[in-house]
């Protein structure tokens, strides 16, 4: 065991089935020599050479569409998408082309493919260093999306990711690269992709999130304990696509009560999905109406702090719509 | 006193490689006519074709080594991909979406090639997706230190996607071994090429870092010989080479285009002139490979082998709509 | 600031009042005194008069809802001072929970907003029931289908939701009390069977006014043990004068002259004289009332009311007839205000004006006793050693035996009884 950041976390995966697996290679913009911009893939390419830690040119459709081309000619690439704001050149190649080579050839082509991008709201990170685009994907058979927050989740999870047959989007919220640090195991284990995470137990309320918003939800939840005497029960999904309904649906029939909370624009959000979820298998349980917090629908955080903070729900707002639940 | 060489021996061809291109090049034809006749007899509801550019097709593929290096090939490829080992029989399946369709069980529209086997990678609709994907794959061969080669093919339109000049510059910086083979057939539906391209794209590659070479796409010969000098560069780890084949699209774009609404039909009649299957026939009597008699033969065959096809196609069963649901997900 | 507004007492005894209808939406400006919201108690239904004017901030109770005498059910935001921290209520109002980019609003607890006039409180009056109602009565889907699978009626427990909400947590906890309740010994019949509905019946939910009744009937029954006597009274005078005057009285007086001001006149002069009736009884005493204030039972269809004539003494029977008429419409209009059906200390009872010839009355709890007249009906009688026919009323008091006995309770019967044979047919009555 040692305590390892998110960022670290991330890394040491990557090192890892790199060193495990001579076909595992990362590329994107400056992931090689420079280590990536937020130094996840730092030492990978001393450690592996400059073709398996390989600096692409500024072309995401590129470094998408490679990746899929090496995938079907025995590499195992994770590609980095620098920021997921950026990820919309590489749409064609993800929603079409990867997520379906598989069905589309009946089973001969499989596209065992990783792309890593770091996402949420950064203090000055603004319209285009901020956003959350996994809803996006989370509509597209054939992708696997995850997203975990914490560091030893993410570990596991990436190893699977990368040794799955399929396109797994990763993304990795960077406010939490360096926030958020844990005892992580050493060596080499992997947490299953399709299987969602019960932080905290509790038997008042159920709330579902993930991301920065998670870790401050968790906090509120200790508050909410120490002073109201409120348990809520807080699950990470984990895997946003697709979601696990067992675990999501077995907590909100549990407490009756069911929050679901991102960062991202609130309306089409993944936690829409988890609220129709809710609001169909688990009617019969519930106890008050299925809720959801999230970012006001406007285009991403602004550059201005005050504008910035009026974006992600805070501890404050996270606090009151879990109150307000529990006392519904 | 030496004799001289004919140009296929100077290129390292015999007879029996005459034979197998004329043939390949025959049957792409015949079996592609065959395609209409059903589709306007409503019996094959969209068919794409790749009359006139079989030359182009077959002189560039006849260089893949099956199963070994990777084919990207786009809609109108069956030169290409019967050279290497699809039959007459998989082109039906396919043509009717029934469940043998090797490329995709039925799931694709026709023309939308796939073959593990055959290294010929699942193909797309969306125009130009194949580039990134192919010098993927190519890098692959490079970072393995191994002599593979992928040949990826497109027409004209296909140059002005971002996809393609992304890949042409990846292919540039890197010495990837790909060959980018651009059939420019005069038209992408109807839009043409004074309309798509900005100046020539052959002289692109040298933007790019890389030769790139015209060629009389309808003379299989002369594709052949440039090819042969792209593959080897390849193989020889001396980077890209990009062909553009000119030659012309003697159909409608599909069976869902009417092309008489812009362009003429003197026009596709002087092309007809200049048919490479033709041209190649020509050639081929002048040194003596092929008379009438074994043409006969061999179009006979041919059409035997295409009737028999047909039937086969059309008796064939369609998956079950259960099967919609099934490999979405590949199994660990 | 907002200024908050809280549930009045509407009545002595009263504890508690529901929300029946808001007569105006958040937003919206109010005056002193207009009125701002339908309020029922037990005894009335009631319009609340602003207490003050300005801007209403927010509404803090849903209609259908029923609160304390106390608590707050609304702010109203006052002219002319500053905007404070907004207020904690079980709502936040921060930004953007579900943040509604085209207006819409999809919190539910936002659903409670004032509904347009037309549309009632739970009262069984029709309308679409609104989101408060349902809430109310039906609770959410874990608190019906606990309430089928143990045969309770939502309804009877107190909840501690929003809004009175009844809480899974409270069913769950009511039906652990229940199950404590009854004992280890598991009993053969279940402990508060329900009536099964069975095909063709009708049934009708009970609003707060017949519950309130119930509630009122029961308490008394309980609490006071009940004796009661009869006496019949001759009012073959009475009747002649009523015959004599009651035109010219209509014209001259602007209402009807029935016999009830009589019989109210009667009354109060006999309490008068006995006093013990116009009492309370109060645990280790009893406490006898200076005022005399008499309740004159109403009936009203569906329901029972009890308006008051304040200081009854103070009337004659011109007097009474005014105040009879005048409390008798309003109860028959619903515009009862809570001075009108608080404060009584003895209460008449005329079912005669239905036809009854006997009657039982219950006690108006925490009274000592309750008048009955009946219907006049000519009867063949007595007098001297002759037959006659004469006007014969029944009288009966309904007494609290621990208060009085039956010696006082005839008494003052026959002290009423006196009085109103004593009246001729020139008698005066102006």
């Amino acid at each position: 065991m040692a305590v390892r950041n998110l960022l670290q976390a991330i890394h040491d995966a990557l090192e890892e089935e790199m060193c495990a697996d001579e076909t595992v290679m990362i590329l994107g913009e400056d992931v090689g020599r420079a280590g990536g911009v937020f130094r996840v893939t730092e030492g990978l390419q001393e450690e592996f050479g400059p073709d398996r830690a390989l600096d692409t040119p500024l072309a995401e459709s590129l470094i998408v569409g490679s990746a899929i081309g090496l995938s079907v000619n025995g590499m195992r690439p994770v590609a980095e998408i620098q920021f997921a704001d950026f990820i919309p050149p590489a749409f064609d190649q993800i929603v079409s082309e990867a997520a379906r080579f598989y069905y589309r050839s009946n089973g001969a082509w499989n596209v065992p493919i990783t792309i890593r991008a770091p996402y949420g709201v950064v203090p000055g990170g603004a319209l285009y260093h901020s956003q959350s685009v996994e809803a996006y994907f989370c509509n597209t058979p054939g992708l696997k999306v995850v997203a975990p927050t914490f560091p030893k989740e993410a570990k596991g999870l990436l190893k699977s990711a990368i040794r799955d047959p399929n396109p797994v989007l990763f993304f990795e919220h960077k406010r939490c690269y360096r926030l958020l640090k844990e005892d992580v195991p050493e060596g080499d284990y992997t947490v299953p992709i399709g299987e969602a995470k019960i932080h905290r137990e509790g038997e008042d309320i159920t709330v579902a999130a993930y991301g920065l918003v998670l870790h401050t939800a968790l906090e509120v939840a200790k508050k909410l304990s120490e002073e109201h005497g409120i348990e809520a029960e807080v699950v990470e999904p984990l895997t946003l696509y697709p979601l696990d309904r067992e675990t999501i649906l077995a907590s909100a029939r549990k407490t009756g009560k069911f929050l679901a909370i991102s960062e991202a624009n609130i309306t089409g959000s993944v936690t829409a999905e988890m609220a129709a979820l809710v609001a169909r298998e688990a009617f019969e349980w519930l106890d008050a109406p299925v809720m959801r917090l999230g970012a006001p629908d406007i285009p991403a955080a602004a550059f201005a702090r005050p504008m910035m903070d009026a974006f992600v729900p805070d501890a404050a707002r996270i606090e009151s719509a879990m109150l307000e639940l529990a006392r519904y | 006193m030496e004799k001289t060489r004919t140009r296929h021996e100077a290129l390292g061809l015999d007879e029996g490689d005459l034979i197998r291109m004329y043939r390949a090049m025959l049957l792409a034809r015949r079996t592609d006519e065959r395609m209409w006749i059903l589709n306007r007899q409503g019996k094959a509801a969209f068919v794409i074709s790749c009359q006139g550019q079989e030359a182009a097709q077959v002189g560039a593929a006849y260089h893949l080594r099956p199963g070994y290096d990777y084919l990207y090939p786009y809609y109108r490829d069956f030169g290409m991909v019967m050279l290497l080992g699809q039959s007459v029989r998989d082109q039906f399946l396919s043509l009717l979406g029934k469940k043998e369709d090797p490329n995709s069980a039925g799931r694709q529209m026709p023309g939308h090639f796939s073959s593990r086997e055959l290294r010929i990678v699942t193909a797309s609709a969306p125009v130009g997706v194949q580039y990134p994907q192919a010098v993927g794959s190519a890098l692959a061969f490079k970072l393995r230190g191994e002599d593979g080669v992928v040949l990826v093919s497109g027409g004209e339109g296909s140059t002005s996607e971002g996809d393609w000049h992304e890949a042409m510059n990846f292919a540039g910086v890197r010495r990837l071994p790909v060959v980018f083979l651009v059939q420019n057939n005069a038209y992408a539906i109807s839009v043409p090429e004074e309309l798509q391209v900005a100046g020539s794209i052959a002289k692109r590659a040298e933007g790019y870092g890389f030769p790139g070479v015209a060629v009389d796409g309808n003379d299989v010969l002369a594709v052949y010989e440039v090819a042969k000098e792209a593959f080897g560069r390849a193989r020889r780890g001396e980077g890209p080479t990009l062909i553009e084949a000119k030659t012309y699209r003697l159909t409608a774009h599909s069976s869902d285009d009417d092309d008489r609404r812009y362009r003429e039909r003197e026009e596709i009649e002087e092309w007809r002139q200049k048919d490479p299957i033709l041209r190649f026939e020509r050639y081929l009597f002048e040194v003596g490979v092929l008379d009438e008699e074994k043409k006969e033969e061999i179009s006979a065959q041919i059409k035997v082998e295409i009737d028999e096809a047909v039937e086969y196609a059309e008796a064939a069963p369609f998956a079950g709509p259960e099967e919609a649901l099934e490999r979405v997900y590949a199994e660990a | 600031m907002a200024k908050p507004v809280t549930m009045p007492q509407l009545g002595e005894s009263v504890t508690e009042g529901t929300i029946a209808r808001w007569l105006k939406s958040e937003g919206e400006e109010i005056e002193k005194d207009e009125p701002l919201c339908e309020v029922d108690t037990d005894k009335v239904s009631s319009e609340l008069p602003s207490p003050i004017a300005g801007r209403i901030e927010k509404l803090l109770v849903s209609e259908g809802e029923t609160v304390e005498v106390g608590t707050e059910i609304a702010l109203v935001a006052v002219e002319g001072e500053s905007e404070g921290p907004p207020r904690e209520d079980m709502r936040s109002e921060g930004p953007t929970e579900e943040f509604p980019a085209a207006g819409t609003v999809a919190q539910p607890a936002a659903a409670q907003r004032v509904r347009r006039p037309g549309a009632s409180g739970g009262n069984g009056r029709g309308g679409v029931p609104d989101a408060g109602e349902l809430r109310l009565r039906r609770s959410s889907p874990v608190v019906r289908r606990i309430a089928a699978e143990h045969g309770i009626d939502i309804s009877e427990i107190r909840g501690t939701g929003i809004g009175g909400r009844v809480t899974r947590k409270d069913i769950e906890a009511y039906v652990r009390e229940r199950e404590a309740a009854r004992g280890p010994a598991p009993t053969p019949e279940p402990a508060r069977a329900r009536v099964e509905v069975q095909e063709g019946d009708r049934v009708v939910e009970l609003d707060s006014v017949r519950r309130a009744i119930a509630n009122r009937m029961s308490l008394s029954k309980r609490e006071a043990p009940h004796a009661w006597t009869m006496v019949e009274a001759d009012v073959t005078g009475l009747v002649a004068l009523r015959e004599r005057i009651k035109e010219d009285f209509a014209r001259r007086e602007g209402v009807r002259l029935t016999y009830l001001p009589f019989i109210v006149r009667a009354a109060v002069e006999s309490l008068k004289e006995h006093p013990i009736l116009n009492s309370v009884w109060d645990e280790e005493r009893i406490v006898l009332r200076r005022r005399i204030n008499v309740g004159i039972a109403v009936d009203l269809e569906d329901a029972l009311i009890v308006p008051v004539i304040r200081d009854a003494d103070d009337y004659g029977i011109v007097g009474l007839a005014r105040r009879i008429d005048d409390l008798v419409r309003r109860a028959r209009e619903r515009r009862l205000s809570p001075e009108d059906v608080s404060g009584g200390t003895f209460t008449v009872n005329n079912p005669g004006a239905l036809g009854s010839v006997v009657s039982t009355p219950i006690i108006n709890h925490p009274q000592a006793a309750i008048l009955s007249a009946e219907a006049i009906v000519k009867r063949p009688v007595v007098v001297g050693d002759a037959i006659a026919i004469r006007s014969i009323m029944n009288l009966e008091v309904s007494f609290d035996h621990r208060i009085l006995d039956g010696g006082a309770a005839l008494r003052f019967l026959n002290a009423v009884k006196r009085r109103l044979e004593g009246y001729t047919p020139q008698s005066r009555v102006f």
